[in-house]
């Protein structure tokens, strides 16, 4: 099955894009690290290995989205994590994949980054890094406005946040459920991410 | 078939063994101790592997020729070593030095809390902080007399720091001395701060050893840095029955300007009509206070300013204690307008500016009669104790001022720091008929060096000259500290420093020929900073030197010295949510000034303070809690009296209070009202009811003392605060 979905992944490749076999392959392995990593240190190395590839590249941000992914799940993932390191890490690879293309996706880097930051001291830094993490998202609809990950994110954030301050289940519920449908009908190009359905319903179901 | 398999297998392994170098090594700091997560890349390849927790890298890779290996963590500085891979194993070791950078420079903490001012670490009180200390009713002053160092002074406004008399401690806005940040009050009435809490982005108070670029402060300063671009506009409103407010905060379209303005007016009628108070009041106090501000970016850089008016009234009759039924009235009226402009950019490799400029006017006018039983004034006296409550002053004071301070940061992080300041200030008063002028320029230079030796040890050197036209003489005040880093977040500094004050306005209106007066600081100091709790231990001496003596004349020949230990302790994390804090000062203080007859313990000083403070939030009600408790010992006082001679004085009664004690609590719960986000407030101060003595007040031959007692026993507080941000995530729910 893997060899066939390798194979496909080859021949897609051959196409416009026109990316070597040697990068799709190193890509589909680190994508399977990252799907399969279970500790702070497998992530972190996985990170490297993405930002590696990057570098090597120069043309492609999709590394770079995927390091600074792994770095974000560092932080969501443990709590004792230097939060404020990992978000500035997160921001950078993010940056660097924005040198090449500005997209939708590296906004959600950029959104997790600051949701992680503020995460540090909800009470005092909502009103910094709060914003910053919900102007990322206006930035990634603005750039891809049926981007499911977008509203997963944003529905994510809003359940997070207390009634009081226009938070909530009930303010949540209709992002889990727009985010659901364009998961659905979404289909992502090789390499591109994918991530979010099944987080996106186990949301829905803390909603009903 | 398994032996089929095996074959394919083994022949497999072989041929890409074969095909495969290997490169191991490990990675060391210059410590040699091993540094794991480091990325160790093959330039230009995918190849590369990540160290494990004993520094050790493994790299298998298919390439052959010459390549650079690249060792990267972050906190240290990148290496290459040019390898070239044939088919032999590569032994690769690295040694990454640390890098110096804003993230992990060792900085100055002695005498400083919240140094950085959120550049990093923790800035030790936010406006948060000031917001939800209870007992401090989001007043800053009585929110940093929490931090150690600050005397529990109940019956006057001010920061009274180590010993020093509250005019020792001086405050700035955006890099401008306010000259009277306090609003006008009787004697033994506290009053509040002018200044809303939340302008401002967080607060940095030192206690000691402050850099070159503050002069004129022999005790303290308080650094107040005003909030830059608001995130989003936003209205809000505070209600109370004491004191309401407006205010708008509004940012352009394109994100790179602000402006704003509050408008706050404060009546204590119906809380006084409410809650009992000792004085009475025959105008109960009233306050407004209208601020503007505007905020622009600049290229890499911000322009802000800042301008509020504000106005008081107050009329309070309290018994006369040299005759059987008299009283003191007396009305006080205060306006205020204070601007101040500051201008920071950068200019460009490693170079910074930053201007500012403030004017500030503050006119006060206080009239004093002594009335009978019935509250008649009367006049005709042959004793003068008797002659003096009646009068009239009116008290007026200018201050502008100029500063501008020039900045170079090298890539190593060493920085120079240098520029000047111009003050002109002027001092208008009448007393009866008496009327004085006081004009005077002060003019100072300061250059000031930060020299990393290592990421861990820094040194600063400092230099402050000042020359005040009415003393006609200069000073040169040098200032040094040195920090060291001894493991991670813990970093032991000290600091010396010289500091110059002139006298204050009512002694050299009297006696012009009077000279600065000095103190010389030493501190060191022990701070320890990991993930949310912070602890800080300090031991300092000062040294007081020219102090103003008004007996037998006025001279600059009082002395004194205060020396102490000061302990802090705050931990937001170990609980969660649940912030606590506890604080403890010892201090030993005399001095020898004004009318003592000799060195004394003064009384604004208390051999131990302490305050303990909780805060904690209840997510799932939304709703928070704060309970802080002060104690400190009692304070001394003296009934200082001429002899008969009238040339000296000497003591004729002396004691100590019976010490200080408080426990306040303050509620707040966040709800939603409408389209605004509300708190509810409610604080109490003093819930154990007790009574605390700030001291005794004399009759003018010392035969007669009364007690000085808070204008009441407990204090409350109920407010709601009102919030409209101007906010566009609806939009986003509302297009689905």
């Amino acid at each position: 099955m893997k060899q066939i979905i390798l194979a496909i992944a080859l021949l897609a490749s051959m196409g416009a894009r026109a990316q070597s076999s040697k990068y799709v392959a190193a890509m589909q392995h680190n994508l399977q690290l990252l799907d399969s990593a279970k500790t702070t240190e497998d992530l972190a190395a996985v990170s490297q290995a993405f930002e590696r590839i990057g570098d090597a590249e120069k043309t492609q941000w999709l590394p770079y989205y995927y390091a600074g992914l792994a770095q974000t799940r560092i932080g969501f993932a443990d709590p004792k994590s230097d939060r404020d390191a990992i978000g500035q890490k997160a921001n950078e690879l993010a940056e660097k994949g924005e040198k090449i293309e500005k997209n939708a996706e590296l906004c959600t880097i950029h959104n997790m980054a600051a949701t992680l930051q503020m995460l540090v001291n909800p009470m005092e830094r909502f009103k910094t890094f709060g914003i910053k993490a919900y102007t990322y998202l206006q930035e990634g609809y603005k750039l891809d406005p049926n981007n499911p990950r977008l509203y997963f994110l944003d529905g994510a954030n809003t359940f997070g946040k207390p009634e009081y301050i226009g938070g909530g289940k009930e303010k949540a519920k209709p992002l889990f459920v727009k985010a659901e449908e364009l998961f659905k009908t979404a289909k992502p190009a090789e390499l591109y991410p994918h991530w979010g359905l099944a987080e996106t319903e186990r949301y829905l179901a803390k909603c009903n | 078939m398994p032996k089929k398999i095996l074959t394919i297998l083994f022949l497999l392994i072989t041929t890409v063994a074969l095909g495969q170098a290997q490169i191991t090594g490990s990675v060391t700091d210059t410590k040699k101790q091993a540094i794991p997560g480091v990325s160790v890349a093959l330039k230009d390849t995918y190849d590369g592997a990540t160290t494990d927790s004993a520094g050790h890298f493994r790299i298998r890779t298919t390439e052959k020729g010459t390549f650079t290996l690249v060792a990267s963590a972050t906190g240290y500085e990148t290496r290459e070593q040019t390898i070239t891979l044939g088919s032999q194993p590569i032994l690769a070791d690295f040694a990454l030095k640390e890098k110096i950078s804003e993230l992990n420079a060792v900085t100055v903490t002695a005498g400083a809390f919240g140094g950085g001012m959120g550049k990093k670490g923790l800035t030790v009180l936010s406006s948060l902080d000031v917001q939800t200390t209870a007992g401090a009713n989001a007043d800053i002053s009585r929110a940093v007399n929490t931090l150690p160092g600050a005397q529990q002074i109940s019956n006057q406004e001010g920061l009274f720091v180590r010993g020093g008399d509250s005019y020792e401690a001086k405050q700035f806005i955006d890099g401008s001395l306010v000259n009277r940040p306090y609003y006008l009050s009787a004697s033994n009435i506290p009053t509040r701060g002018r200044y809303p809490a939340t302008l401002f982005k967080g607060f940095a108070f030192s206690t000691g050893g402050y850099s070159a670029l503050y002069g004129q402060a022999l005790s303290s300063v308080l650094i107040m840095e005003t909030i830059d671009l608001p995130q989003q506009s936003e209205a809000n409103a505070f209600l109370s029955p004491i004191q309401n407010s407006l205010g708008v905060q509004r940012l352009a379209k394109n994100g790179k300007s602000s402006f704003g303005f509050n408008y706050q007016y404060t009546n204590t009628s119906l809380y006084y009509a409410l809650v009992k108070q000792t004085p009475d009041y025959f105008i109960r106090p009233r306050f407004h206070n209208a601020d503007a501000n505007f905020r622009i970016r600049t290229k890499n850089g911000m322009i802000k300013y800042y301008t509020t008016f504000s106005y008081n009234k107050l009329g309070v009759r309290t018994f006369n204690i040299d005759t059987v039924d008299m009283k003191n009235a007396i009305t006080l009226s205060n306006y205020n307008w204070f601007n101040a402009l500051n201008w920071k950019e950068n200019l460009g490799d490693g170079w910074k500016m930053t201007l500012s400029a403030s004017y500030s006017i503050t006119h006060d006018s206080i009239s004093s009669q002594l009335q009978d039983a019935h509250n008649v004034p009367q006049y005709t006296f042959e004793k003068y104790w008797l002659d003096t409550v009646n009068f009239r002053l009116d008290r007026r004071e200018t201050l502008l001022q100029g500063k501008a301070v020039i900045e170079k940061k090298f890539s190593n992080l060493n920085t120079i720091r240098f520029g000047s300041e111009y003050w002109y200030a002027q001092y208008d008063f009448q007393y009866n008929s008496i009327s004085k002028h006081l004009p005077d320029q002060l003019t100072a230079g300061f250059a000031e060096t930060e020299l990393y030796f290592t990421s861990s040890l820094v040194a600063t050197i400092g230099v402050r000259a000042e020359y005040s036209s009415i003393l006609q003489k200069a000073k040169v005040a040098p200032r040094a500290s040195l920090a060291y880093r001894m493991g991670k977040g813990s970093t032991v500094s000290a600091a010396f420093g010289q500091f110059y004050q002139k006298p204050e306005n009512n002694y050299l209106q009297v006696a012009p020929w009077l000279g600065y007066t000095k103190a010389t600081h030493y501190i060191i100091n022990y701070q320890r900073q990991v993930q949310g709790t912070f602890l800080r231990v300090e031991a300092f001496y000062k040294q007081y030197e020219d102090l103003i003596k008004t007996v037998p004349s006025y001279s600059n020949s009082g002395s004194g010295y205060a020396k102490g230990i000061e302990l802090y302790f705050r931990d937001k994390t170990s609980f969660q949510h649940l912030d606590y804090s506890i604080s403890y000062s010892y201090l030993d203080t005399k001095r020898d000034y004004l009318n003592y007859p000799t060195s004394l313990m003064p009384g604004i000083a208390a051999n131990h303070t302490a305050s303990a403070s909780v805060k904690r939030f209840f997510t799932k009600i939304g709703t928070g809690a704060s309970l802080t408790y002060t104690f400190a010992t009692g304070r001394p006082y003296y009934a200082i009296i001429p002899d008969s001679t009238g040339h000296s004085y000497y003591i004729k009664d002396q004691g100590k209070t019976n010490g200080y004690q408080t426990l306040d609590l303050s509620i707040y719960h966040l709800t939603r009202m409408g389209k605004a986000a509300a708190i509810w407030y409610a604080s109490a101060t003093n819930l154990l009811g007790r009574t605390n003595i700030a001291g005794y007040n004399y009759s003018y031959n010392a035969l007669v003392k009364q007690p000085i007692l808070p204008p009441a026993q407990r204090t409350f507080f109920v407010g709601l605060i009102l919030n409209w941000g101007i906010d566009r995530r609806q939009d986003a729910i509302d297009n689905l």
